[in-house]
């Protein structure tokens, strides 16, 4: 079946099997390999994207969901103010290590701080709890969190 | 500070967030096939007969018969086979491969495979093993040692007050780097070319060499950027190399396996469970006159590193402490499970966490605070380890203890903790460790003879050529970072690329600690070399290169067990306060602090970040990352099942280092990677006993296990 939907700002139709995983159509289709997989169930965050500004797991959402929605990809939004102020504020924390899941935690940062820009520690946790990170231990990614929610407030 | 120490911008950081680091996955390769492996479904079988489907046009079955030299891929042994010929030894042992244009095709047929087993009888786990009339060992060591003092100047032994004899068994625990195992080959020219994530590119060369019986210069390895390798691909990427290799040299196009995480969980390597007995004599005024030391490693299928993993498990099993008399035993078992393997601290997270615990017994027998009575025991500058080197370099452990007891409020914490009542308790814990760095023994002179090389350019860039990788750890940043400072110049002006073996000599595997401190230490020596004979200035090209020597005062007898195990020791204290919820009976890590002396931080903001992440790794090996083996199969074989910390588990984290100048290590600095880890385990244990007065010998401590405790043992206040 065809869907047609926005990726990064650009107007998209592709041709599909119902259930298939609209992180295979970003990665294979569309060459979006900023979108990874490590789980393959909903669990890791590693292919988080923003879908209509909502975060979610493409490796769990059937390609049907994008059906006329606004998808953003590390891919778009690397190219935007707020994602320096992010990177910035990753790279002076100490938040990347192997890299592997860091555009998963790109985009779950901004999804919690678009929802609420001043979150206290706590709810920077839960904001990022559904990303795992088995490199840092996280308290370097919650600092980097913090750090970019104040320069953004600036 | 010494001014190394100062954090700068690490520089893979901006296109790791950005998401454009290209992870084997991510990589376009023109016209490659993909494939996958058809698994064993049997513990222990003969292979009666394997009946495969006709095949389309384009798609191959590659299996032992297309192996043009050994069936054996390259390890301390030759013990570990690439594809069964006629026997399978564990659920999940590859026994043919499929690859072709559609994955979908190809999973259909795998799925027409039909195999034929005849089942033998298997061996499952460490009982099983014993269970037998003679477990088959692959190895079985023994050797006396006596960690402290020379005896000629210890003091007469005293009469003995009391003896504990006492068993711990620890799980298993899987990698869960996020990127998954993955692998592409290529025959082109004659040559083979393999690249993916991997931690030691030398290592698959002469696994590849060995499989083709082919020249070394007719095999090339790649490493691509590595998502996350934690000992998990250290030597399973040696065997997913073969596969592609083999795949690609039958079909003579490129050929590309990625595993998908369950597959990955279920064939690759894991921390070897153990159970680990330990027998200990006290003397009336409380010192420990003996112990006796019997450590089992489940082993799996092959043999693999499980010699080396004990070892290194063997030499930690004293701890940090002086004991008169240590008689010690180790034995890793063949059983049909997949082959256990590497994993941060490499035998020692299971001794520290067995010794550790058991130190706080014979405390609390004695009647006393656990960390009193290990601080009586501490092993001392001068003073002797398990194997009979010396402890040359100053021991901090006193002033390291003092930074972590004063922050921590841990006197005050722990008698008010160990009142504690009701359903919600508090519980503070000690762990004190150390961790030989880099390979045991001579090794490094022996076996892995390091060589690195510097080139300077005609622009004046300065590029560094070893085979260490970068796999998240830092160590493009520390390697640049060392040379750029021996010579005086920017970082920008240091080069570094991933690996290749058609351009890098070896410098060795980047494992055991030895990057920094080994291959620094040598990138060091060969950026002095630059330095004082041709400095790089533009228009000049020069090459130098730097081999390993042993410090000429250390020690070692491979056969015995005897002199300097290790050339330096890092070392740990950690102090962890947790809350433990007795109607759940699960566990929160509230707060640890952490002191280390890892000699001088080569960049203190990666040293931190080795320190966080590998103590919220250890808290997971001691808490939450169960991984059962029920029948020969593991019954967590997803990231949903398998749990490991998330962002809400995991403590604040207060962390000092304590300056320690190794003076064979460059800048003075020794091994960061693998001891975080090793602390976490016994710290948890630690305040777990402490907040439930109840004795634990087991990890993970599973709300299971905490329940059966407290009710079994009726001491829980």
């Amino acid at each position: 079946m065809r869907v047609s939907f926005t990726v990064n700002g650009n107007s998209v139709m592709v041709e599909a099997e119902p259930l298939a995983r609209l992180l295979d159509v970003l990665r294979v289709d569309l060459g979006l390999h900023g979108v990874k997989e490590g789980c393959g169930e909903g669990e890791c965050g590693a292919c988080a994207i923003l879908l209509n500004g909502r975060i979610v797991n493409s490796c769990v959402t059937p390609v049907t969901a994008a059906e006329g929605a606004e998808i953003l990809t590390i891919e778009g939004f690397r190219e935007t103010d707020r994602y320096a102020v992010i990177e910035q504020a990753f790279s002076d924390a100490g938040a990347v290590q192997c890299g592997f899941c860091t555009p998963g935690f790109v985009m779950a940062t901004e999804a919690l701080l678009r929802e609420n820009p001043k979150p206290s520690e706590k709810e920077i946790r839960h904001g990022l709890s559904g990303n795992l990170c088995r490199c840092t231990g996280y308290n370097m990614i919650v600092q980097a969190v913090q750090t970019a929610s104040e320069k953004l407030n600036e | 500070m010494s001014t190394i120490s100062r954090s700068i911008p690490r520089p893979d950081s901006p296109e790791k967030s950005a998401g454009r680091t290209n992870y084997l996955d991510d990589l376009k390769i023109e016209g490659a096939l993909h494939a996958r492996l058809l698994l064993s479904s049997r513990p222990q079988a003969l292979l009666r007969r394997v009946e495969t489907p006709a095949l389309p046009d384009g798609y191959v079955i590659v299996d032992y018969h297309d192996i043009p030299g050994a069936n054996a891929v390259r390890m301390i042994n030759d013990s570990w086979p690439l594809f069964p010929v006629d026997t399978v030894e564990y659920i999940g042992q590859p026994i043919l491969l499929i690859a072709g244009a559609d994955v979908a095709v190809i999973d259909e047929l795998i799925a027409a495979v039909a195999v034929e087993y005849e089942d033998l009888p298997p061996v499952f786990g460490i009982d099983g093993a014993e269970a037998a009339n003679s477990p088959e060992c692959f190895v079985d060591y023994q050797f006396k040692g006596a960690p402290g003092i020379p005896a000629s100047e210890s003091e007469k032994p005293e009469n003995l007050a009391f003896t504990i004899s006492e068993s711990f068994d620890t799980g298993a625990q899987e990698h869960i780097y996020l990127e998954p195992q993955a692998m592409a080959g290529w025959y082109e020219n004659g040559r083979i070319t393999v690249t993916g994530p991997m931690q030691c590119p030398y290592y698959v060369h002469k696994a590849i060499v060995t499989i083709f019986g082919w020249e070394p210069d007719r095999v090339r390895i790649v490493q691509a950027p590595t998502g996350g390798a934690f000992g998990g691909k250290e030597e399973f990427p040696s065997v997913l190399a073969g596969y592609v290799a083999l795949a690609a040299y039958k079909t003579e196009q490129p050929v590309k396996l990625v595993l998908d995480r369950g597959q990955d969980i279920e064939i690759s390597t894991k921390r070897h469970p153990s159970r680990i007995a330990l027998a200990s004599t006290v003397g009336t005024s409380g010192f420990v006159q003996s112990t006796c030391a019997d450590v089992r490693l489940d082993g799996g299928a092959f043999e693999g590193l499980s010699s080396t993993v004990l070892q290194r498990a063997l030499f930690s099993v004293s701890g940090v402490y002086r004991v008169p008399e240590c008689s010690v035993r180790g034995r890793a078992y063949r059983t049909n499970v997949a082959p256990y393997g590497a994993f941060r601290g490499f035998g020692s997270p299971q001794a520290f966490f067995a010794s550790e615990m058991h130190m706080c017994h014979l405390a609390r027998k004695h009647g006393e605070d656990p960390l009193t009575f290990k601080r009586r025991h501490l092993l001392q500058q001068g003073d002797r380890t398990i194997t009979g080197g010396i402890l040359r370099d100053p021991v901090k452990m006193e002033e390291m203890i003092d930074l972590a007891v004063t922050p921590s409020e841990y006197d005050r914490k722990r008698a008010e903790y160990e009142r504690g009542a009701g359903i919600t308790r508090r519980g503070i814990g000690v762990s004190l460790f150390n961790h030989g760095c880099g390979f045991t023994g001579s090794g490094e002179r022996d076996i892995i003879k390091a060589r690195v090389k510097l080139r300077s350019h005609a622009d004046g860039k300065v590029e560094v050529l070893c085979s260490n990788v970068e796999m998240g750890q830092g160590a493009e940043t520390t390697l640049r970072k060392i040379v750029a400072e021996t010579l005086g110049i920017p970082m920008n002006r240091v080069e570094f690329q991933n690996p290749d073996t058609d351009q890098v000599p070896d410098s060795g595997p980047t494992v055991a600690s030895r990057t920094v401190m080994v291959v620094g230490g040598l990138l060091h020596k060969a950026a002095l070399k630059l330095k004082n004979t041709d400095p790089p200035r533009p228009g000049r090209s020069v090459e130098v290169e730097a081999n390993y020597e042993q410090p000429p005062e250390i020690e070692w007898d491979q056969s015995t067990f005897t002199g300097d195990a290790y050339p330096a020791f890092s070392w740990g204290v950690n102090i962890m306060e947790i809350e433990l919820d007795l109607l759940t009976f699960t566990i929160h890590p509230l707060t640890v602090w952490a002191i280390y002396d890892i000699g001088t931080a080569i960049d203190e903001r990666i040293v931190i970040g080795q320190i966080q992440g590998g103590i919220v790794q250890g808290i997971g090996y001691g808490s939450t990352e169960l991984l059962e083996v029920r029948d020969g199969a593991f019954q967590q074989r997803s990231m949903t099942d398998y749990v490991i910390p998330g962002s809400l588990d995991t403590p604040e984290i207060h962390v000092e280092l304590v300056s320690n100048p190794y003076h064979d290590g460059p800048f003075g600095a020794k091994g960061v990677g693998e001891i975080p880890l090793t602390g976490s385990a016994p710290a948890l244990g630690d305040a777990v006993e402490c907040a439930l007065g109840a004795e634990i010998h087991q990890i993970p401590l599973t709300p299971e296990y905490l329940e059966e405790l407290v009710r079994s043992e009726g001491r829980a206040r």
